[in-house]
This record gives C-alpha cells, structure tokens and sequence, in this order.
C-alpha cells in the first residue's frame, strides 16, 4: 500500500466492506429472534409460555400466593372483556382454573386475539399456563359472549420474595391489525 | 509508480474542470463533491432552522398561537430529521470530501464515481422527505426516532419516509466505504496510520461506525414498513411482537450515530486548536485511542434511552456503568486540548474561537449527559426538556460550531482568499451568545418538570421559554452572518499556501486555492517537514 494502489485493491477491500455491511443489515433482523430468545429465558417483559403445557402437581401447602386478574380491551377492538373473578389465593405446584367472559359488541362477526403479560418480571417464568384462551385466537360470531377458560400452575420454584403475581390480558380485533393502513 | 497511472494522468493536465451543469451533474472530484455536500448542507441548515423558528414561535409563550398541535409536531419531527441527516452528517462527508485526500497526500477519494452518487441520492431524498409536508395527513410527526405504534399512524407520507431514510442511509453507507479505502489504501508513502491527522483519524472511526449501524436502521424502518403492508407483526403487540423491540433495534444504531455526529467534530478541532497555540497536539496517541474507545463503548450503551420502558434493574445497572463509563475518554480528549493550549503561543482568529466554544459548551453539554446517565435520575428526566437541553449543547455548540470552525478554517485555502475576520468574529459572538441563551434554559425547564414534544405548556414555564424563543431567534439570524462570510469569501486578501502561521499538515503545501487537480504523484519527503515529530 505504499507504492501507487491498483484497481484490484481498492476492489477487494470495497467487497469486504460491503459484506460487513450486509452482515449488519442481517444482525439487525437477527436481533428480532435474539429478542425473543432473550425475553423467553428472562422472563423480561412479562413474557410466559405461549403454548399448551404439561405439568406435574406438586403442592407446596405452607405457601399462599395471591394471583390477580387485570383485563384490558385495545382501544379499537369493540369487546367487554372482563375475568370472572378479580384474584384467587393459590398454592404453587397446583393447578387451578379461572374462566374469562368476552362479548362480541358488533353485529358483524370478529375474530380476536388476547396478548398476557405477568408482573412482576421475576415471576412470569415460573407462571405455567397449561391451557390458555391465549394460545389460539378466538372466533365470535355477532353478539356472541362466551367463557373462556385458563388452566395455570404457579411452579413452586417461585422466588421466595414475591407474594402477588399479576397476570393482564389485553384483547386485540386481529382484522384491524391486518389492515393496518386503514387507522 | 505503474504506467497505467501515469497515462491516466496525462489526459488530466491538458484541459480544467468540465463546464456548465455537466460539472456538477456528473463529477467524480473530490473538491468539487465536497463542495457540493457543503452547500447543501447549509441549504438544509437553513430548512431545518427555519422549522425551528416555527417550533420556538408557537413555544415563545403559552397558548397555541400560530399553529395546530400536528403540525407541531410535523415540526419537530421533520426538524430533527433534518438537521440530523441533512445538516450535520452531509457537512462532515463535505469536510472529509474536500480534506482527506488532501491530509493524506491522494489525488482523490478512492471510489469516485461512487462518491458522485452518494451525494446526488442526499437531494433526492430530502425532496421526498420534504414533499410529505403536502401530503395529505401531512409530514411524519411522530418524533425523528420513528416510534411504533405511533408511527404507524402517518398518514400518506409514511413510505415516503422510509424510502428517504433508506436513501439517506445508502448514502451514508457508500460514503463511508469511500472513506474507509481512501484512508486505507491512497495515503502517500511514509504515512503510516499513526502519522495521520486527527482529521483523518476520527473520520475513519466514523465511517466503520456508519457501516456498523446504518444498516441496522435499515433494518428497523424495513420492519416498519412491512408491519404497516406486509402483515408482519414485529412490533404489533397483537400479533405477538413488542414495541419496545422497535427502541432497542433503533437506538442500537441511534447511539453509535450521534457518535458519528461527534467525531469527526473532535477532529476538526484537534486540527485546529494546535494551529493557533502554535504546539502540537498534546498525546496525540492517546487521542486517537480515546476516539477508539468512545466507538467501541457506543455500542453497548444503547438502552440508556430507555430507561423508563420497564427495564429490569440489572438492565439499569449495567448500561448506567457502561454510559458513565463513556465519560473517561472523553475527558481524556478534552484535557489534551487544555493541555495543547497551556504554555502555547495563542491568537484568536474565528476558527479558533469556534474551537474554544466548543471545547467550553461541549463539555458542559457532556455534564447534563452523565447526569442523565444515572438511571434513576433520569427517571426524573426522561421525555423532558433537560433531554432536548443536553443534545442540542452537544450537537449546536459541539457539532456545529466544529463545523464552522473547519469552515473558516480551510476556507481559504478552497477560495485562495481570506475571509472578513471582523465578520467571522461578529459571527462567532452572536452565535455563542444566542445559542446559550436559547439552550441554557431548557435545563431549568426540563428540571422543573417540562415535558419534550409538546406545543403548548403550564403557564409556569413561560419565562425560560420566551427567554429561549429569543435566543433562537437571534441565532438563526446570526446564521446568516455566515452566509454572508462565504459569499464574500473571494473578496478578502489572497491566502498564501501556509494561510496561518502554525499549521501543519500537507493540505498546507499546495496553493491557495487549492489546484484542481492535487497531490497527481504522492509526497514523499514533504511527509518529514510535515510531521511534529
């Protein structure tokens, strides 16, 4: 590189550079399943299982947990959504079931989908959903109202400082996120 | 040297530049380029500053007086926008342009045709940003940092503005590939890379910089674009994707970038403040490590924009440290320029005191950036005016003011003339006594509790608002002062090669103005004289 550069060099450090600038441009989208991975091992975020589980029972009786149920409606998604029950007290390691009632308000039929988040951080990895109205989206048909119902366990593994667990659900009209250009 | 060079240049000496708007349209000369970034920059300059007046019009006492809240926000928006990628970032590729293969000794970038069009896609891409303002549902307004859901609500402009930042970003990206093989391949014989001007240095940390994160924004607004058309659901919560994804991915690239916006400033003015102490620059090592310290750590403080999304306290931890930890190059630079001046024999001409400006309000700027690294008071700050009072001390004081004194600078040797002292220095003191009376007291403002983004407030900021509406409008008029110091750059006395008495370096050992063709066979004991060693 002392002497007067050929084409050649200039070329082959241009092809470098470029490949690192593809590479960056695909980190960036590699950042959205490292995202995801990131948030599944942490909990972060409030994140937990998105998919039907199996578990075992395992009791711990000396523990009470408080588990509350907060439902929230996104702001176009024309819903009532709404738990049956505001909080349950729950022993981990055993599996309890609460049911949710959703009413379709429109005349037309509306397909939704409901999106959970668990505070605090430090539990939602140790919140199993076994079954989960969550899981699949939900079909309504004009008017209808219907019971939607959750299958959870608390692992026992929960760390020993939380007492309360949170578990929000916000119902989304998945037509109108599809059509986002229509907003 | 080889004979295919030697041909090629046979052909130059016979005929001067082309004539005519073919000159422009089509160079491939890094003089003429350069010049063109810089014009264009200070065009945008003045666009930008002209939506902040907007901005500090509405804001200059409470109550919505000239403007309805969207388009306010439209303002804001687009102002950053603007001064971002128009201003600041093309000025530096304009400097880098013109000055780097004159520093190093090379006839021209390496890549000039790629330069050619890494400056013409900037005009396209502004006259399709600034084309949304027509648009029905009007320009982006969701702030420059492109937030889903939000963002998403743009109405007709909302591709527009992808497709421009893309544009933006090619351009950036080509320019610094440019940059990267100038510096590596064209330095003339002898000039090994610690041998390099400051200049040149933070010119190549900043172009691996924007080949590391200009593609991650890319990336960002292409998920944008396909969450908004495509169907995909990246950062729709309904589909299963998060928001806050969105701030990671851009701020990922958001903090290397105002890194860009600062480097090459640190360059300019280790260019400067050792030309006019008349000494060299003090550690000139140690300046290029803490320049390369600063790059790496940029990379991994990102979240400390986020502080409020809900971030688990290790999270908190780790990037406060990190952020902080910024701080000690920093510092290390800042007190190498102190150490430049102490003992030299200094003059005050006006890109000196550009420098010392900078220098002085750069740091001041750097304070109110620790204090919003400590995460728990930035909880307090967060979305305030202490935010926009921080950035805009680094990036008005700090970058732009670095950008004037590199103009004044090298000014005359790009026109052969000195520029009107007396005027560069009247210049110089509206500026700085503008600029901190309209951004002084947006610290208070953000402390007392004044959120960002908003066109009208509680009545109990009026004061330091109206104090600050002053301030720009002042500054913006000053601005014109320097448009005035270049349009009549040409009239001043003849500059001779040296231009000042205590420069160094090889762009001061060919004429003023500088010839159009340079440096057509490498320099080779001119290296010696040139260096301090």
């Amino acid at each position: 590189m002392f002497c007067v550069p050929d084409k050649n060099e200039n070329r082959a450090l241009t092809a470098r550079l470029l490949v690192l600038v593809v590479a960056m441009f695909g980190f960036g989208f590699l950042l959205v399943p490292l995202y995801d991975v990131f948030c599944d091992i942490t909990g972060f975020g409030g994140r937990t299982n998105a998919t039907a589980t199996v578990a075992t029972e395992a009791p711990d009786l000396s523990r009470e947990i408080r588990v509350e149920f907060v439902t929230t409606v996104n702001s176009y998604a024309p819903f009532a959504f709404a738990a049956d029950v505001d909080s349950m007290t729950v022993h981990p390691g055993k599996m309890y079931f609460a049911t949710f009632t959703a009413k379709n308000l429109t005349e037309t039929d509306k397909v939704a989908q409901a999106v959970p988040s668990v505070a605090p951080v430090a539990a939602a990895e140790h919140f199993t959903k076994i079954e989960c109205f969550c899981f699949t989206s939900q079909d309504f048909v004009a008017n209808e109202e219907r019971a939607m119902p959750l299958q959870f366990i608390v692992n026992p593994d929960l760390p020993e400082y939380v007492d309360t667990i949170t578990l929000q659900y916000t119902f989304y009209d998945t037509a109108r996120t599809a059509a986002n250009s229509a907003l | 040297m080889n004979t295919a060079v030697a041909d090629a240049l046979d052909h130059h000496d016979d005929h001067g530049p082309a004539k005519g708007i073919g000159r422009w349209l089509f160079s491939t000369h890094h003089k003429d380029i350069g010049t063109m970034y810089l014009v264009f920059s200070l065009t945008m300059f003045f666009i930008g500053g002209a939506m902040a007046m907007v901005i500090r019009s509405e804001l200059a006492i409470p109550g919505l007086q000239f403007v309805h809240p969207e388009f306010f926000n439209q303002m804001t928006t687009m102002h950053a926008l603007i001064m971002v990628f128009g201003a600041v970032m093309p000025a530096f590729v304009g400097l880098a342009n013109w000055m780097i293969p004159l520093m190093i000794g090379a006839p021209d970038m390496a890549l000039p045709r790629m330069n050619n069009w890494s400056f013409w896609i900037l005009p396209v891409a502004f006259s399709i940003l600034l084309s949304t303002l027509l648009m029905p549902g009007g320009a982006p307004a969701g702030g420059w940092t492109m937030y889903p859901p939000l963002v998403l609500q743009t109405g007709d402009a909302f591709p527009f503005l992808i497709f421009s930042v893309h544009l933006m970003g090619i351009s950036s990206i080509m320019g610094a590939i440019n940059v990267i093989v100038t510096i590596i391949n064209l330095r003339a014989p002898d000039m090994t890379l610690l041998k390099m001007p400051m200049f040149v240095w933070t010119w190549l940390i900043t172009a691996y910089l924007l080949i590391a994160v200009m593609p991650v924004l890319a990336g960002a607004v292409t998920m944008l674009l396909t969450d908004q058309f495509f169907g995909t659901s990246f950062f729709l919560a309904a589909g299963g994707g998060d928001p806050v994804m969105f701030q990671h991915i851009f701020w990922f690239f958001g903090h290397p970038e105002v890194y860009i916006m600062i480097l090459p400033a640190f360059g300019v003015v280790s260019e400067i403040i050792p030309t006019f102490s008349r000494k060299k620059l003090f550690g000139h090592d140690s300046m290029v490590y803490a320049a390369s310290c600063i790059a790496f750590l940029s990379f991994i403080v990102w979240a400390h924009h986020m502080f409020t999304v809900g971030m688990p306290l290790t999270g908190q931890l780790f990037f406060m440290f990190a952020t902080m930890l910024i701080a000690v190059p920093t510092g290390v630079k800042i007190f190498n320029w102190v150490a430049t001046m102490w003992r030299g024999a200094m003059t005050f001409e006006t890109p000196m005191l550009f420098s010392l400006a900078f220098v002085f309000l750069f740091t001041i700027g750097g304070f109110s950036g620790l204090m919003l690294a400590a995460a728990p008071a930035d909880i307090q700050y967060h979305d305030t005016y202490f935010v926009v009072a921080h950035f805009h001390y680094v990036l008005v004081p700090g970058s732009v003011f670095a950008i004037m004194a590199g103009a004044y600078y090298w000014l005359p040797k790009w026109t052969g003339h000195m520029y009107n002292e007396a005027l560069g220095k009247v210049h110089f003191w509206a500026s700085t006594i503008f600029v901190n009376l309209t951004f002084f007291p947006m610290h208070f403002l953000g402390l007392a509790g004044m959120p960002r983004r908003i066109p009208d407030y509680s009545t109990q900021f009026t004061d330091f608002n109206t104090v600050a509406s002053i301030g720009a409008i002042g500054f913006g008029l000053s601005q014109l002062l320097f448009v005035w110091a270049v349009l009549t750059a040409w009239k001043g006395s003849k500059a001779t090669d040296r231009v000042w008495e205590g420069s160094h370096g090889l762009e001061w050992t060919v004429p003023s103005p500088a010839p159009y063709h340079t440096f057509e066979t490498p320099p080779k004991a001119r290296i010696a004289n040139e260096a301090f060693e």
